[in-house]
């Protein structure tokens, strides 16, 4: 087979199916979503689904593992800390199957609410850590990680960030066969597989031992390699993405690239560092390899140059290149004319979307509203300007009701995705009706799982692989939870959206709003075929649907200065109603005859 | 080809930037190159700013390339194609499309319109501005969707690769039913440029 051109994510699942692995589960989240989705084309040979939150996922791939079967999980970063409570207690236990973790970093935040290096929690977690630095390195490691488990009983992580997910080169997939590899039986082992106090005492001195030979392993790893160089005043260590940075910022100069990287090669690279005047670690993110190398005594030269946030690049370690080797090599930055001021252009609910009119009325009512993670967290923007506060997924109901305890006396509300609210939704608010809170929870539900590209989620009524599945729903998860306050409403109707969301709001106990509506992009324009138009005769320049933030309804004839009839653009309507809803002159319609 | 050659291709969410990208970066695996493409997913869906990175050469270390040393600037959008100039060397090619997309920003009042685009472009790129109008050339074609392989078209006259590789490329990446009105907007681009 000649070479594939592939991502990062579409090579680890290739890996994978060469590795033979059985079963793939995981949430989606950017940058790691199309593992699964490419896992899935392999259905038939590794059994995948959409789990309903990182930490089930992993506790299925540890099911999974205990029964002999060789697992993948995959998450985003943030994905990691919902489930590092299994992954800290099954690295006790140790592997039977092979278990292969993809926690896919986002640095420099492109689509993630916070910026953290999942090394330190795989050291942390005694798994082993391998960064691939393209999309070759992304196969070979996928294709070696389920023996190396194996071999060695530990967890084994793929350290993907957005850009080695998201990049594509050439990869020899080999001849692109599936591996031929049974799953090992499973045998009834209470002293490995329960962890009460007495089993677990023995497992931590296994834990420790596992750790030696995974530093063997790493010693021996061909993903750790020396590469020369002409000079030798500096050698540089760098790993995943950095390499690549360093290959062409640093042409000369010999680097030892690390694939294999928790635990630390620290002899190979103590070899290295003999052979060179000075020892430079280059790494994305935090001082993870830089830390273990000082630990393992072994000095480098440290430098001033911020290179511990945000994403690396080539023009970053020319600045550092300045540093270490003076003006030698830097080019003058050459005279470029200015540039016009130029309107930004951010991300947008899409025109028609059935969240609009829920924040507009929010904002309406003037509520308080904690926000939570998904497309619906852009009511933040102007004009809705709709969300006081954003953490993580589920947090907006928890959040709530921490401020009504603190005595925020005013009008509060939670805003939820139906994915969202099914991934750790439903746990705050057992919390809230437990405990007798007196906020409105609104799940904002459109019955897919929108922002991460459309995956079918509990709600949805198929799985992954498009089966037809139980639909559950959300308004029947509340109700047996306790919530006695229920309200379904359409969120295309805005008039019966302001009276529930008003009567809910100032009802003094816990209440649920679902706002149903799909999602327009999954659904096609579902909504209304034919687009609205505003008939100028009518409309008064007053600004109201102007609020509302649709990118169909433009600036249209200036009436008087600051003033302006609105327009509607007919290719980007899809006559979803709110703006004619909005108006006080009846001036909007629709087009249909 | 030793060097590694940059380009660059921005526009908006929708615009099909990115499987113009992708054919872009099989051509050149097709003409036996080494090639990596990168590309911001993620919110782009909603209306914003998109682009892609291709880098092809003997060897390509970073997917990414260093600010100011793009060889080759391909804008769906003539706005984005001024917002990018930082990114682009003083010797670096622009084709830009007529395309301009007013953003939210600008139809909801939030932000002035910008100022005449077209000459902005033209101070500010020269000689080495090209133009395109793919939109005519998808219309011609006849499907407005295939306006990105009328821009893939025109870009071909600008690199050094046969046409069999791009056609090859593009056969690769689209839906069989799709391929001859693609093929037609292809030809269509090309020929503009000649």
């Amino acid at each position: 087979m000649s070479k594939l051109f592939l991502s990062g994510n579409e090579a680890i699942a290739r890996g994978a199916y060469a590795a033979g692995c059985h079963v793939a589960s995981a949430y989606p989240g950017t940058p790691s979503t199309e593992i699964l989705e490419n896992i899935a084309k392999f259905k038939g040979e590794i059994n995948c689904e959409w789990s309903v939150n990182e930490k089930v996922a992993l506790e299925i791939g540890i099911g999974a593992s205990i029964a002999g079967a060789r697992a993948l999980v995959c998450m985003k970063h943030v994905g990691l800390n919902v489930a590092m409570d299994p992954l800290m207690t099954y690295t006790f236990e140790g592997t039977n199957g092979g278990l292969v973790v993809v926690s896919a970093d986002d640095p420099g935040m492109h689509s993630s609410q916070n910026e953290q290096d999942n090394r330190v929690l795989q050291r942390f977690a005694r798994a082993v850590t391998l960064e691939p630095s393209d999309s070759q390195e992304a196969f070979d490691m996928a294709r070696a990680a389920w023996d190396l488990s194996e071999r060695t009983g530990s967890i084994v992580f793929l350290r993907m960030t957005t850009r080695t997910s998201h990049s594509s080169s050439l990869v020899d997939v080999g001849d692109g066969a599936r591996g031929a590899v049974e799953p090992k039986p499973y045998v009834k082992n209470p002293k490995k597989y329960v962890s009460v106090p007495a089993n677990a005492r023995a497992m931590r001195f296994e834990v420790e031992k596992r750790l030696e030979v995974l530093r063997q392993e790493s010693e021996a790893s061909p993903f750790n390699r020396e590469e020369p160089g002409e000079r030798t005043d500096f050698g540089f260590v760098a790993s995943a993405a950095a390499y690549n940075y360093v290959k062409e910022a640093f042409p000369e100069f010999p680097v030892f690239k690390v694939g294999f990287s928790n635990p630390l090669p620290a002899e190979r690279i103590r070899a290295f560092a003999a052979k060179v005047g000075a020892l430079v670690v280059v790494e994305e993110l935090d001082p993870v390899l830089r830390d273990a190398i000082v630990l393992a005594g072994i000095p480098v030269r440290d430098y001033a140059t911020e290179l511990r946030m945000m994403e690396l690049n080539v023009d970053r370690l020319r600045a550092l290149r300045r540093e270490l080797l003076g003006g030698e090599g830097a080019a003058p930055a050459p005279e470029k004319p200015a540039l016009p001021a130029l309107p930004a252009r951010p991300p947008t609910l899409c025109a028609g979307c059935g969240h609009r009119g829920v924040f507009y009325t929010l904002a309406k009512l003037k509520a308080t509203v904690t926000g939570d993670i998904g497309c619906y967290t852009l009511g933040v923007a102007p004009p809705l300007s709709s969300m006081d506060t954003t953490i993580c997924m589920g947090a907006s109901i928890g959040a709530a009701f921490g401020m009504r305890k603190a005595g925020y006396k005013g009008r509060l509300a939670a805003v939820i995705g139906d994915s969202t609210f099914f991934h750790s939704g439903m746990t705050g608010l057992l919390d809230v009706v437990y405990n007798k809170g007196a906020i409105t929870v609104v799940v904002l539900d459109n019955r897919i799982t929108g922002m991460t590209g459309h995956q079918p989620n509990p709600g949805t009524g198929r799985t992954l692989l498009g089966e037809p599945t139980v639909q559950t729903s959300i308004a029947e998860v509340a109700r047996a939870l306790g919530v006695k306050r229920v309200h379904e409403v359409d969120v295309y109707n805005l008039a019966e959206v302001e009276r529930v969301l008003k009567e809910e709001l100032d009802c003094g106990e816990p209440s649920v709003v679902v706002a149903y509506g799909s999602c327009v992009i999954a659904a096609k324009k579902a909504v209304g075929a034919v687009p609205h138009a505003v008939d100028p005769a009518k409309c008064k320049s007053c600004g109201a649907c102007f609020k509302l933030g649709c990118p169909a309804i433009v600036r249209g004839e200036e009436t008087a200065p600051g003033r302006f009839r609105s327009k509607i653009e007919p290719a980007a309507c899809i006559g979803c109603d709110v703006c004619a809803q909005v108006c006080p002159f009846k001036a909007i319609s629709t087009t249909k005859e | 080809m030793n060097e590694t050659t940059n380009v660059t291709l921005v526009g908006v969410g929708g615009q099909g930037i990115l499987l113009t990208a992708d054919v872009l970066a099989r051509t050149a695996a097709e003409a036996g190159l080494d090639v990596k493409k990168s590309e911001i997913h993620g919110m782009s869906q909603r209306g914003g700013s998109v682009s892609s990175q291709v880098r092809f050469g003997a060897r390509v270390h970073s997917p990414i390339i260093p600010e100011g040393e793009t060889d080759l600037l391909v804008a769906f959008d003539a706005v984005e194609a001024v917002r990018a100039f930082p990114s682009v060397r003083p010797a670096g090619r622009a084709l830009v499309d007529r395309c301009y997309l007013v953003p939210i920003t600008v139809s909801s009042g939030l932000q002035p319109a910008p100022e005449d685009p077209d000459g902005a472009l033209a101070r500010l790129y020269g000689e080495r501005l090209l133009r395109v109008d793919s939109r005519a050339l998808a219309a011609e074609a006849g499907n407005p969707r295939t306006a990105n392989m009328a821009i893939a078209g025109a870009l071909s006259r600008l690199l050094p690769f046969p046409e069999e590789a791009w056609l090859s490329a593009l056969r690769g990446r689209l839906p069989a039913k799709l391929v001859d009105v693609n093929l037609r907007a292809f030809a269509l681009g090309r020929a503009a440029l000649a």
